[in-house]
């Protein structure tokens, strides 16, 4: 900024206005913001012409379907009873156990890169945990069908024989322990890793950095300095993440559609087969041979899913910002 | 013990019992020391016993079983000894550590269980009479076929041709938008820059259901192309391309920018010729994510593509492959060749990815938001991103 030459000499002048730069803002430029407006404004056209197609052809099923979506247990829309509860519940459950292992594990996976790990390690382990979310859903769901399924399947049949009186481990529906929700979720879990790591690893990034020199100062461990300083600085942050891991398990399509068994009972087991559904694999399996109605409840489901996932990440993105302000 | 004697104490400070730390003394933060290995080690070894012993007498094989109570026994052992021999707080520190070490590697030992698992089974369709399985197609689907006449080339090209086109779609929106987000603070663009934030995590398979009641069903299943499937894919894409190019272009530095227009540049050129040039680097790495992100997703594609077995080079018309769909296909199909060939498309992928990922990596040095250096690029854009 030049001062006015008037001011420099002398005692300050009395009337101290900023210089008004005139920088013309020329017909290009109008057009130029405009663009960037426009093209910012076609996500929102996107996000609004998702949900105005799914209601509408949704809408058939809304009206004939009412509050039995959500209290009907039994999913068979050609015959008129649309229970999505198996569903709803399901998909819930598939996100809760992702969320609940991938959890404890992102956490670890966070601290190690950001506190734990030679610096030298932490490239090479932030490109590894990126590097998870690459590897295509399908290819874990694939994967998990025979690999882990199969090594999954003995520890949850002896957990099932031996602690059957757990509410969710009991399951009503005995057979091979392979097709399971908790499958599922723990299969999830790997895709979610990613994602939990570096969202809560850049909150716990933000903790003050003399805050922790100072807990290891005052002769504190490590671990002491990750419980009391930054484990309270990122605790909204961390709950953000897990919110947003939770809201991309409810949409998880390929892995549940290839491991999950097809039943969709309401049962309270996360442990056995021909249990709980999921609206993700409801729709891709069977949307390409249904009938009309039985079309327009599915992507009724759809628009459910595609509501509650973006709730989800709004309120998720909404404490992770939060968090790393406070 | 050596963790807790503090040489600048005065001398005449009675030296503590060991392994009873008292309340004025600081307790110094552990380095690596013998001792701690040693007690390790020891730990491992005792736990290894105590399980084998335990699995040998009552006649269980179950590895998994014995590595998860191997685990927990050592984390016990490990615990105990510690805070006998050091007071609570070293123990707990001690155990941090283990758990965390234990979590990094569950992450690690995932990546490399997935990806070892699908070389192991993918290798022989690929490498059995090595370039055909990439250019053939799978028009001989069936149970009888052999390997050596299936291929995934049909889908390769498949997926290029999609991915591409979703990648000229998106690019221009993306970092247009995101330019926009960086340069604009409105009530406007704060609900842009959110419902951005929400489609990211937005479920793959409404994308495909989507773009099918928009395009393909009102074109009677004639709609099936390429190109639809591209759609679907560039809706996925969006929100992606344009979160990364954001964090990328927020990072130019403003003096740049202003010292621009303050020579007179018009924005547009500003935009073009100093804040692109400067995020290129930065940029070519998220676009790159962004490719390897979706190329490997199924849902989107699953009702639009259409899944011809035959090659088809026009994404504008008729049904086209796609690596992703391609896997899902044959996993569901009878026959030990065509479970072989899902394998083989599965690494096929994987590898495209990984290299896409990888070249990311190499151009950006550390992907979104860590440490970017880029030796050929001008001076200046190096310095941009510090560690976040």
């Amino acid at each position: 900024m030049l001062a006015p030459p008037s001011a420099a000499p002398g005692p300050p002048a009395i009337e101290e206005k900023p210089i008004t730069i005139n920088r013309s803002v020329t017909r290009a430029d109008r057009i130029f913001r405009f663009a960037l407006a426009a093209s910012g404004t076609i996500v929102l056209i996107i996000l609004a012409a998702v949900v105005v197609f799914l209601t509408k052809h949704g809408w058939r099923a809304m009206t004939e379907g009412g509050y039995h979506f959500i209290t009907d247990p039994s999913w068979s829309p050609d015959s008129g009873r649309f229970g999505a509860m198996s569903l709803l519940v399901g998909s819930i459950a598939i996100a809760v156990v992702g969320v609940l292992i991938a959890g404890p594990v992102s956490l670890a996976a966070a601290l190690m890169i950001n506190e734990y790990a030679p610096v030298g390690l932490r490239s090479f382990l932030t490109g590894a945990v990126d590097m998870l979310a690459t590897v295509p859903s399908i290819v874990y769901g694939f994967w998990g069908l025979i690999l882990v399924s199969n090594l999954q399947a003995p520890p949850a049949k002896w957990l099932v024989d031996h602690f059957g009186f757990v509410p969710f481990i009991r399951t009503p529906t005995p057979g091979v322990f392979v097709q399971s929700i908790f499958a599922c979720g723990l299969l999830c879990a790997a895709t979610l890793v990613p994602l939990i790591t570096s969202v809560s690893r850049e909150v716990m990034a933000q903790t003050p950095r003399d805050a922790c020199e100072a807990a290891l100062g005052l002769g504190g461990t490590r671990w002491g300095m990750v419980t009391d300083v930054i484990f309270p600085f990122s605790r909204d942050g961390i709950l953000g993440a897990f919110l947003l891991g939770f809201g991309r398990g409810l949409g998880e399509t390929m892995i549940v559609v290839l491991v999950l068994s097809k039943a969709n009972k309401m049962v309270w087991g996360i442990m056995g087969p021909n249990g709980l559904g999921s609206i993700a694999k409801q729709i891709t399996e069977d949307f390409p041979t249904a009938t009309p109605i039985d079309q327009s409840a599915l992507i009724f489901l759809g628009l459910v899913l595609f509501v509650t996932t973006l709730l989800v990440n709004i309120a998720a993105r909404q404490i992770v910002v939060r968090g790393g302000r406070s | 013990m050596t963790t807790f004697a503090d040489p600048s104490l005065p001398p005449s400070a009675p030296s503590p019992p060991p392994g009873v730390p008292s309340a004025d003394r600081p307790n110094r933060r552990p380095g690596v020391s013998s001792t701690k290995l040693v007690e390790m080690v020891g730990s491992a070894v005792a736990a290894l016993a105590l399980v084998w012993i335990v699995f040998t007498v009552s006649g269980i094989s179950a590895p998994l079983g014995m590595a998860f109570a191997w685990f927990a026994v050592f984390f016990t052992i490990y615990g105990i000894l510690c805070w006998r021999l050091h007071g609570i707080l070293i123990a707990k520190d001690r155990m941090a550590d283990v758990g965390i070490w234990g979590g990094a590697l569950v992450a690690l030992g995932t990546l490399a269980a997935v990806i070892t698992y699908v070389i192991l089974k993918g290798f022989i369709a690929v490498f059995t009479d090595f370039p055909h399985f990439l250019v053939a197609d799978m028009t001989h689907l069936g149970a009888t076929a052999s390997i050596t006449q299936l291929g995934v080339g049909a889908a390769i090209v498949g997926t290029i041709e999609q991915v591409g086109l979703a990648t000229i779609i998106t690019v221009p929106l993306g970092v247009m938008t995101a330019t926009y987000l960086v340069n604009t603070d409105n009530v406007y663009s704060r609900l842009v820059s959110a419902v951005v934030d929400a489609m990211t995590g937005a479920p793959a398979i409404i994308a495909g259901l989507f773009v099918y009641i928009l395009w393909v069903a009102p074109h009677h299943e004639t709609g099936k192309s390429g190109l639809a499937a591209a759609m679907a894919l560039a809706v996925m894409m969006l929100p992606i391309v344009t979160r990364a190019a954001q964090e990328v272009v927020a990072i130019v530095p403003g003096s740049l920018r202003e010292a621009a227009l303050a020579l007179g540049a018009p924005e547009w050129k500003v935009l073009l010729r100093v804040v692109l040039p400067t995020a290129r680097a930065g940029l070519m790495t998220a676009v790159i994510l962004g490719i390897a992100r979706i190329a490997g997703e199924t849902a989107p594609v699953l009702f639009n593509a259409g899944g011809l077995e035959a090659y088809n080079w026009n994404p504008f018309s008729g049904q086209q492959d796609n690596l992703p769909l391609r896997i899902y296909e044959n996993i569901f199909q009878p026959g030990r060749v065509i479970q072989q060939s899902a394998w083989g498309a599965s690494l096929v992928l994987v590898i495209l990815v990984l290299l896409l990922f990888m070249l990311a990596r190499f151009l950006g040095k550390g992907g979104a938001g860590r440490r970017s250096f880029v030796p050929w690029s001008r001076s200046g854009t190096s310095t941009a991103v510090e560690d976040v």
